[in-house]
């Protein structure tokens, strides 16, 4: 008998005894190859998958209703939350959204620092991915060697902005900080390093016959399911669709950049590894072409806005009114303009952006995230039936789904 | 008795408004200074019902009823070339006007242009699933459901997806509490110890800003540590030292002399 009420495992109608061959598992929620609190009810029919249902949730932390009831700087960093992996990114889809809506100019400055701190971050979680996702599929030592260079990646975040992996680096209207001494001799040391270590993945990895077997021809998407379950990033690129909006819709520098979009009609896993790898390159390309700019720009951080904005600290600290103005955007919060906003920008993920309904308030009325990582994990019910229990962690993997994004 | 308080919006207000304050608007421009979106809007004219039509911010937004939403979704995707449901959720208008707010955010990949299909919801109306056109919109419509109580007719798998199953209210609407409700601070308590045990364990308190400094139950107070349970107040609190190392050391771990510490300051890289 089954008490509603008790903590007893219980399950939704979902029936374990089965009289047929079939056999149905819980994968999850504490799974170490679920890259975090997913719970996959799999049905099987010896070692093949037939039906799949993930189960997310786990993780839910209700963002959309933090946002809604904090001022606007208040939320910054919480979105840091959401996709852990690569803070900024998150931190900057958020204030573009916001500048979009109160329209403002960006500094030039803070735009190069914004953007490196961007290819930093998608750097340092395509390690990460390669990392975890190399180790599910049993490449131990490709594991080490990523996270060593993550760990440089972490160092030189640190140095700008004194955190590691909640970063709130950026703010709504520039950034905070301008970049310490020598951080951008020290960015230039790594990024001469690390096409050298991105040869060396490739080397341990791409003909390797247990990578190629595990990988090829696994969790395929096709360029019309990858549309029609609103993939995007690597994810939609991998399946044939010459998709990135840093080109197409490009925000901040990027169309002042020269980078190359990699993109293969293959699907599978192995062309997102490939995607993967290749991704990392031009980001590298990215930041060297960013640095020389760096030394053109004048000194200014922040936009000038004083309607949203506060003056710069020096002004707060010597002029009256700026102290007066500063004193009720902390307290109040900005108010932007009534309408509404979405950007949507090339997180390492794929498409994340915050829709932001304001109605002249200093809370936003919604603000809805569009986090890539929610369809990647929902089109899993759709790729899975078909495959076998040991692809079925190849294809979590391969997805580079992040729980935070997730369930937000 | 108690004062009356509004409880239709339950969200945080700003405590000061100026009277004289004109909130601004984000323009709105007309869709025929587009070239594309002009074909759009006009190709959606001729067949379907258009309540508004601007451009804000770059994004063609359409006002339609909210009974074509999957005849104008399909139009959209077969004809005019959005072919990817980016977004799609809904926003809470219930205490002033009775009706949701539904969004689509769709994407068309050829010519890189966003537009935002809206359309008002009656309470008590229900939507159509679109699953069947576009997928994403499979997960969209469970958490639009999940999240705000928006009904959708012929879902495959119409489940709460982010809340638990047995869950009570809608935890995005304006009237739910940012802390939760009556029900949500009662629901663990039920789950774990059962509901005839209630008036033992209390309410859940789900305020995470809470602080209770002589609660010597939940809170730990460095350098004042007293027992588990002990009652204490004011005054009370005894000065502990706090040693991060036994006395005299432990097995392989020499004690910390902070004189005789150096710091990497930088990296050899």
């Amino acid at each position: 008998m089954q008490h509603k009420n008790r903590l007893k495992p219980f399950f939704e109608n979902i029936n374990f005894d089965r009289e047929d061959n079939k056999m149905v598992i819980n994968f999850g929620p504490q799974h170490p190859s679920a890259h975090g609190q997913l719970r996959l009810i799999l049905e099987l029919e010896g070692e093949q998958v037939t039906r799949a249902i993930p189960d997310i949730g786990y993780l839910h932390r209700g963002m959309e209703k933090m946002g809604e009831n904090m001022i606007y700087n208040e939320f910054m960093p919480t979105t840091d939350r959401m996709d852990y992996i690569a803070a900024s990114s998150n931190n900057y889809a958020f204030a573009l959204s916001a500048e979009r809506l109160m329209g403002l100019e960006v500094p030039r400055r803070a735009q190069v620092i914004r953007m490196i701190l961007l290819e930093l971050n998608r750097l340092m979680s395509h390690l990460f991915w390669l990392a975890t996702h190399a180790l599910d599929v049993g490449a131990m030592t490709i594991f080490i060697y990523a996270f060593r260079e993550r760990e440089y990646i972490l160092d030189l975040i640190e140095d700008y902005c004194g955190a590691r992996l909640t970063h709130s680096a950026i703010r709504i209207g520039g950034v905070p900080l301008d970049l310490p001494e020598g951080w951008l001799a020290r960015v230039l040391v790594l990024m001469k390093k690390m096409p050298n270590d991105i040869k060396d993945y490739e080397a341990l990895l791409d003909q390797n016959r247990i990578w190629k077997m595990r990988l090829e021809d696994v969790g395929t998407i096709s360029t019309e399911m990858a549309k029609s379950w609103g993939c995007t990033g690597v994810m939609l690129r991998a399946s044939g669709v010459n998709w990135d909006i840093r080109k197409e819709q490009p925000y901040e520098l990027y169309n002042e950049v020269e980078f190359d979009v990699p993109v293969s009609d293959r699907g599978d896993s192995y062309a997102r590894y490939k995607m993967y790898m290749e991704e990392m390159r031009q980001s590298i390309r990215i930041i060297e072409q960013l640095v020389p700019m760096y030394a053109k720009t004048d000194r200014a951080l922040m936009a000038h806005a004083p309607q949203y904005i506060s003056a710069p600290k020096e002004q707060i600290m010597t002029q009256n009114y700026s102290l007066m103005q500063h004193f009720v955007l902390v307290t109040q919060g900005m108010r932007p303009p009534v309408g509404e906003s979405y950007v949507g920008t090339e997180s390492p993920k794929g498409e994340l952006g915050f829709y932001i309904n304001s109605q002249g308030g200093p809370y936003p009325y919604r603000l809805k995230v569009r986090a890539p990582s929610f369809w990647h994990t929902g089109i899993l019910q759709d790729i899975l039936p078909g495959h076998y229990v040991a692809d079925v962690v190849t294809i979590i993997g391969s997805y580079n789904i992040v729980f935070g994004e997730v369930d937000r | 008795m108690r004062k009356y308080t509004d409880k239709k919006d339950v969200q945080k207000k700003a405590y000061y408004n100026d009277r004289f304050y004109v909130t601004p608007q984000v323009a709105k421009l007309n869709p025929q200074e587009d070239a594309v979106f002009a074909e759009d809007i006009q190709m959606l004219e001729s067949t379907f019902t258009i309540n508004e039509a601007y451009i804000q911010l770059g994004h063609l937004v359409v006002y339609i009823n909210a009974v074509d939403n999957k005849s104008v979704l399909s139009f959209m995707k077969d004809e005019l070339g959005y072919e990817m449901l980016i977004e799609h959720s809904a926003m809470d208008w219930l205490a002033k006007r009775g009706e949701y707010e539904i969004f689509y955010e769709l994407l068309n990949l050829q010519t890189a242009k966003r537009l935002r299909l809206k359309m008002y919801l009656k309470k008590e109306a229900a939507l159509e699933s679109v699953q069947d056109i576009f997928r994403s919109a499979d997960w969209s419509e469970r958490e639009m459901y999940d999240m705000l109580g928006v009904k959708v007719n012929n879902h495959p798998y119409m489940k709460r997806i982010l809340m638990p199953d047995d869950w009570q209210g809608h935890p995005l609407l304006k009237t739910y509490p940012l802390q939760g409700d009556e029900a949500a601070s009662w629901y663990e308590v039920d789950k774990i110890f059962g509901k005839e045990n209630r008036h033992i364990i209390g309410p859940e308190n789900r305020d995470s800003a809470m602080i209770d400094r002589y609660d010597t139950k939940r809170f730990a107070r460095l350098g004042h540590e007293v027992n588990f349970g002990v009652t204490i107040g004011e005054g009370q609190e005894p000065i502990t030292e706090v040693r991060y190392q036994e006395d005299g050391g432990v097995f392989l771990v020499k004690k910390l002399d902070p004189a005789k510490t150096k710091t990497i300051t930088d990296r050899d890289r």
